[in-house]
């Protein structure tokens, strides 16, 4: 049969063209005679659109990659972009299955009550959808005031109903990415060194000789331009010192594992402070010219000995001793790196105070190969009239019990938001943005019941979640490679700016985030904030007052500025100055000792782990972010399921063999909804099992009568937020420790019993 | 001309990106992949050893597929790629049998599929897609002829080995220790 | 512990937990293949020795269910393929290296062959049939008697085929051959799979095809000399297949790691008891102890031994497949 019959064949029958990427496997012998085989795309035949990934929140700018018919190809990282350095990880290259997903929320809808009292989803209109959710916030604003309507959300899709809600009026907000992330890292390293991290973090691994993990997970997570900067490392000979109760990949990579009790970090920080203090192996001169605070520190860490942490730890001293030497050694080109998900064991910010305290005696900070200052381009936001003061914001929430809530405490969001509490500021409605805050912020009761108490609830996502099912109104947005969002100017060694590009159309009835945003807008009278009609304009008039403009962007991607001050802090003329009330980096806090919290992380323990209970440990697989990556089909290949580690002695206690399927008990006697696999495995303490995050999704709707879901990710083992029922709040900040919850393995079907039972 | 690949198992994490970069170049449907991971753990808590390799079709010298191939589909190319002729395999199943590496599988289709080391990149000068997108760097791709090659370099001065050296097949693919 | 595991999911069928493709479609045209040789073998050896009056069930009849035996098994093989639509292929090329392309090219001469074979016999195997009163295939037989006399073509045929049926026997004869050890060489050619991987399987499987093909004429030939005579044939065959079974099982310990594993699999593995009791014990030493009986004169039903060597030698070839499948080099 020549070529021609078979295209004909293909336009006669309408069939979808054959050969993308992601089609599923259809197959069958016959078929195949008329299918034309796929080709890979050519490098000079594809049509390459700029975007900034959203798998995650590195943000790496890269290619999408279209062929000739407009159809996405590929996605490649961009050479230019310090971010990414050309090189995607697994999720970004497979982001394109985010498009792809047949799953994908594909109209607004709306919720209804049926005859019979039932509720499910009506298909809507995005008038009658956006009419609604105005409606409903000036009722909102009618019976309690603009501010009673949060705004959680995550990602860049964030941004565009932050500028929403500001203009309104409710600066009532907050993203997990604080509380249930990084708010106690920032708060720790800011109380230190008068400046946070930010994201990237700004550690120089490039120049590294020295990098040391501690609950880091690289390899695991998958950090892009970190992981490639450890890789680099890995060749150069570095030492990698990683701290961890499992084996982790990083361990398997480093010079030193400390396989360390979970919960008791800070004692190991302290002891390593101690014996760098006691050897003489702090950089003298760095100590002496930039911190406040020495002698108390020293004085203060006498009693923390490495001989005193073995007891805690079960590291042996001499451990602490010869990777504290090494760390003195290679001083300051040293990263005891910051982590990122600090929710720990609710005192987590003397933790990160800890490392940040550890870096300065090593003097890495501000110095190559230690920690870079970072510099980002001065980006002037589009006019707009001032936004209107609210009469409370989420300062008035968290700022009186927690002075270091430097971003809105989603946790503390929800508590307003429960029927029982009864103070002036009242949380009555929701509007959730790009999160699931069932999974994103335990213990899931409390998110449930302060969703169920609200009176109404709008979520803009793509995907079907847990939340999708408490929501009022849900619209549906675009994925990340059929729209346009913010700049991203992130700090970095080289100010840079990148774009995202719609590489498509919207798929289905799905809108930019953006669109709705100002929809919503111009409903709600705030014409004067979207004097636009398109958000490129906005893109290109912010781009033009930078010297660059749309069309450039388009073309290159990702631009770079020149620096206007140095990178590290040997190169200041005058002396640096921090934003600290001494001016210097404060090991001894003056902020801290003024509010009455610990000046100096004091050593505190946390709960054991009860007598025949498992402590969890949670983390990531490479392949997957959290809930929302699980279904994209090119991503749920690489990973179907989740493992649930156990250790091989504990696995004999039990009589569990590898591959079993089993549920958890947590030690408030929660039980899992779904069974998950467990992997009997050296690389997970005996005290111990670890589950990677995002799984066991549960989210299911009715829309018009049928289930939508997540049909791929449905069910696929335990979520770990699940089973996390108590969480620690940091005083500092009011983020949640989440570490300290407790399992027991049921290796009968729990569900079944009851129903026995009954 | 011989196309190898080296793998450096001190740098690879395991993350899959390799797979499914293979994935989107070479249009592998969903439920099929050309490479995957293997995780190798040896050793006892806390003195454990943990290292990932990320596995293909390893090009041998000595082809098993290809000799029991009955239509010669299965063929050699310049540089010692093995590829298949889509339409010239009939679906037999021999080379798969023959592969102690799992490397082949039935397309859906029906054909037999398997990794091509991107041949349609490196004719441009470039990479496989695996290794263009590695984040840790990991896998080097090039010519063992050329003693000036990174690879032929990398093999002169690492350890490394082989995956069943004992089936006899002269595998292409080095993982470096 | 030691663990090797998949850190990327890879559900590809047939692929995992160990190469699983072939099945009993495979085992069974292996199955006819051998039956077929030995059956050939037989016909053109006693042909060659002047033998075609003394053995007419051996020489004429057997050969007619030859063609049956290839053609379904050639469906079969066919059957097996996943890109269907391209079989043809295995005609546009032959490689001598592989054992696929020289059964396709082997089963398709024999089966022309042995379509002709019986051909140029047909008035005799009339006569046979009508004799034994094996009615349908006598109206069949008569039919193509009408057919040779109605159309010159199939006569022709015919008689150039009788002309030269010495040279076609020597043909069939180096094909038979041929078949027979191809069965074995298929699997043996895997080293892949280190239970195939050696050079007894060869020799192992033409012998168990060419006692499969004793044992169906014994089964089915009405002449009690032919029948003693092959059941003295088979007897030696059976005594040979259980030599080489030891000496491969031998050979296998002897190996490195992964055949020592691979004979683990009937040495207290899963497949010990389908092999040891179903297949040697049914399938060769009781058929061989019932045929020894016999021939010292006591009376057991001839069809009794032969089926058990025909189901025997089926078992053999289903238990190699899957067996074969499973012994592999370590999982990666």
């Amino acid at each position: 049969m020549s070529k021609l019959n078979r295209r004909q064949f293909l336009k006669i029958s309408g069939a979808a063209t054959a050969g993308a990427a992601v089609l599923p496997a259809t197959g069958g012998w016959f078929s195949s005679l008329f299918k034309e085989e796929p080709r890979p795309l050519l490098e000079n035949e594809a049509v390459k659109v700029p975007t900034v990934c959203e798998v995650c929140f590195w943000n790496c700018a890269g290619w999408t990659y279209l062929d000739k018919e407009g159809k996405i190809r590929k996605i490649i990282g961009n050479e230019t972009d310090p971010h990414s350095q050309g090189r995607l990880c697994p999720r970004g290259t497979g982001g394109l299955g985010m498009y792809y997903d047949d799953d994908r929320l594909k109209t607004p809808l709306i919720r209804e009550t049926g005859k019979d009292g039932k509720q499910y989803f009506r298909k809507a209109s995005w008038d009658e959808a956006l009419d609604l959710v105005a409606a409903k916030m000036k009722e909102i604003d009618r019976k309690y005031g603009k501010e009673s309507f949060a705004l959680l959300f995550h990602g860049k899709t964030g941004p565009h109903f932050e500028h929403l809600f500001k203009a309104w009026g409710s600066q009532t907000m907050g993203e997990p990415a604080g509380a249930q992330c990084l708010i106690t890292r920032e708060a720790g390293f800011i109380a230190t060194y008068g400046a946070g991290l930010a994201s990237p973090e700004p550690t120089d691994i490039k120049n590294t000789d020295c990098l040391v993990l501690i609950g880091s997970h690289f390899g695991e997570n998958m950090h892009n331009g970190h992981v490639q900067d450890i890789s680099d490392l890995i060749d150069r000979g570095g030492t990698i010192i990683t701290v961890d109760p499992r084996f982790s990949t990083m361990a398997g990579h480093s010079t030193k594992w400390l396989p360390i009790k979970p919960a008791t970090d800070l004692a190991l920080l302290l002891a390593w402070m101690n014996v760098i203090i006691n050897e003489g192996l702090y950089d003298k001169e760095y100590v002496a010219r930039y911190t406040y605070g020495f002698d108390l520190l020293k004085a203060h860490v006498q009693k923390y000995t490495p001989e005193w942490a073995e007891g805690v730890t079960t590291i042996p001293a001499g451990d602490i001793y010869e990777t504290a030497r090494m760390m003195g050694g290679a001083a300051p080109r040293v990263v005891v790196h910051p982590g990122r998900h600090t929710a720990w064991y609710g005192d987590d910010t003397q933790r990160s105070r800890a490392i940040a305290i550890l870096n300065a005696l090593l003097g890495s900070w501000g110095r190559k190969g230690g920690f870079y200052f970072p510099e980002k381009v001065h980006l002037p936001q589009e006019p707009h009239p001032p936004f209107p003061k609210p009469k409370w914001t989420w300062k008035d929430i968290s700022r009186g019990k927690h002075k270091m809530a430097i971003m809105g405490i989603t946790n503390e969001i929800i508590d307003h938001a429960l029927p029982e509490y009864d103070g002036p500021y009242k949380v009555k409605a929701f509007f959730i943005a790009a999160t699931n805050p069932i999974q994103s912020i335990p213990p899931e009761e409390k998110s449930k019941r302060a969703l169920q108490n609200a009176e109404f609830v709008v979520v803009v996502d793509t995907m079907p979640a847990e939340i999708t099912g408490y929501a009022d109104v849900v619209l549906p947005e675009a994925t990340y490679l059929e729209r346009l969002d913010h700049i991203r100017n992130a700090h970095h060694r080289i100010p840079n700016l990148a774009l995202r590009y719609p590489a498509v159309k919207p798929k289905y009835e799905t809108k930019p985030g953006w669109w709705i945003a100002r929809e919503i807008g111009l409903r709600l009278g705030l014409k004067d904030f979207y004097e636009w009609e398109d958000f490129e304009e906005v893109l290109d008039w912010q781009l033009r007052q930078v010297g660059s403009s749309i069309e450039e962007m388009k073309r290159i991607g990702v631009k770079h500025f020149p620096r206007k001050t140095p990178m590290y802090i040997d190169d200041y003329d005058e002396p640096y100055w921090f934003n600290t009330n001494t001016g210097k980096i404060e090991l001894y806090s003056t902020d801290f000792a003024e509010w009455g919290y610990d000046p100096m992380p004091v050593y505190k323990p946390h709960p054991e782990t009860p007598p025949g209970m498992l402590r969890l440990i949670y983390g990531r697989v490479p392949m997957h972010t959290f809930g929302r990556t699980l279904n994209n089909p090119n991503l749920f290949e690489l990973r179907k399921d989740p493992e649930l580690w156990v250790n091989p002695k504990v696995a004999r206690i039990y009589g569990i063999e590898n591959g079993q399927m089993i549920w958890l008990k947590n030690h408030k006697g929660k039980v899992s909804s779904f069974p998950v696999k467990v992997r009997v495995t050296e690389r997970i303490r005996h005290d111990s099992v670890f589950l990677p995050h995002g799984f066991g999704n549960k989210g299911r709707i009715f829309v018009d009568g049928k289930v939508w879901e997540m049909s791929r990710a449905y069910g696929r083992g335990i979520a770990d937020s699940e089973m996390i029922s108590d969480v620690y709040i940091d005083p500092e900040t009011g983020g949640t420790g989440m570490r300290s919850n407790f399992v027991q393995i049921l290796t009968e079907n729990p569900h079944q019993q009851k129903n026995n039972a009954s | 001309m011989r196309y190898a690949m080296a793998l450096d198992t001190k740098k690879c994490v395991g993350c899959g990106d390799c797979v499914v970069a293979c994935q989107t170049e070479n249009n592998v449907p969903l439920g099929y992949s050309r490479d995957w991971i293997t995780e190798v753990v040896k050793g006892q808590y806390p003195d454990v050893f943990l290292h990932f390799e990320s596995q293909r079709c390893n090009h041998c010298e000595d082809t098993p597929c290809v000799r029991t191939c009955p239509t010669g589909a299965s063929h050699v190319i310049e540089g010692g790629i093995v590829k298949v002729t889509h339409d010239e395999c009939i679906g037999c199943g021999a080379c798969i049998e023959a592969c102690p590496y799992d490397a082949r599988y039935f397309h859906p289709d029906g054909y037999v599929d398997k990794c091509t080391f991107c041949d349609h990149r490196v004719a441009d000068g470039l990479d496989p897609a695996c290794v263009s997108v590695c984040p840790t760097k990991c896998m080097y791709f090039g010519d063992l002829d050329d003693p000036d090659s990174e690879i032929s370099q990398l093999l002169r001065t690492r350890e490394h080995y082989t995956l069943l050296p004992e089936a006899g097949t002269a595998p292409q693919i080095y993982y470096l220790k | 512990m030691e663990e090797r595991i998949l850190a990327t999911a890879r559900d590809i069928e047939g692929l995992y937990p160990h190469v699983h493709i072939w099945g009993w479609p495979i085992a069974t045209y292996l199955f006819l293949g051998g039956l077929a040789a030995g059956i050939l073998l037989f016909a053109t050896l006693y042909y060659l020795n002047g033998k075609e009056n003394d053995m007419p069930f051996t020489v004429k009849i057997a050969p007619v269910f030859t063609f049956f035996f290839v053609a379904f098994g050639s469906l079969l093989l066919i059957y097996d393929l996943h890109h269907k639509p391209y079989f043809w292929r295995l005609f546009t090329a032959f490689r001598i290296e592989s054992p696929m392309s020289w059964g396709a090219w082997t089963l398709a001469s024999v089966s022309i062959l042995s379509l002709l074979w019986p051909l140029s016999f047909v008035d005799s195997i009339e006569d046979y049939l009508h004799r034994r009163g094996w009615k349908r295939m006598d109206a069949i037989t008569r039919w193509i008697i009408r057919m040779e006399h109605r159309w010159a073509p199939l006569r022709w045929l015919i008689m150039f085929f009788r002309r030269y049926r010495k040279l076609f026997a020597y043909l069939l004869l180096f094909l038979s051959i041929i078949l027979g050890i191809y069965t074995g060489i298929l699997l043996s050619a895997f080293n892949a799979h280190p239970l195939w991987n050696n050079s007894i399987l060869g020799p192992l499987f033409l012998t168990s095809g060419v006692s499969t093909g004793s044992a169906f004429v014994m089964w089915l030939s009405n002449n009690k000399k032919e029948r003693r005579l092959m059941s003295i044939i088979d007897m030696s065959l059976i005594a040979v297949e259980l030599f080489f079974i030891i000496h491969m099982i031998m050979g296998m310990q002897a190996g490195p790691e992964a055949y020592k594993e691979a004979a683990r699999l009937f040495l207290g593995g899963q497949f010990t008891v389908w092999f040891w009791v179903i297949f040697v014990g049914f399938g060769l030493v009781l058929p061989f102890l019932l045929e020894v009986f016999e021939v010292r004169g006591f009376h057991v039903h001839p069809a009794v031994p032969a089926l058990l060597v025909l189901v025997g030698g089926f078992i053999f070839r289903i238990i190699m497949v899957y067996a074969g499948q499973m012994s592999e080099y370590p999982f990666l």
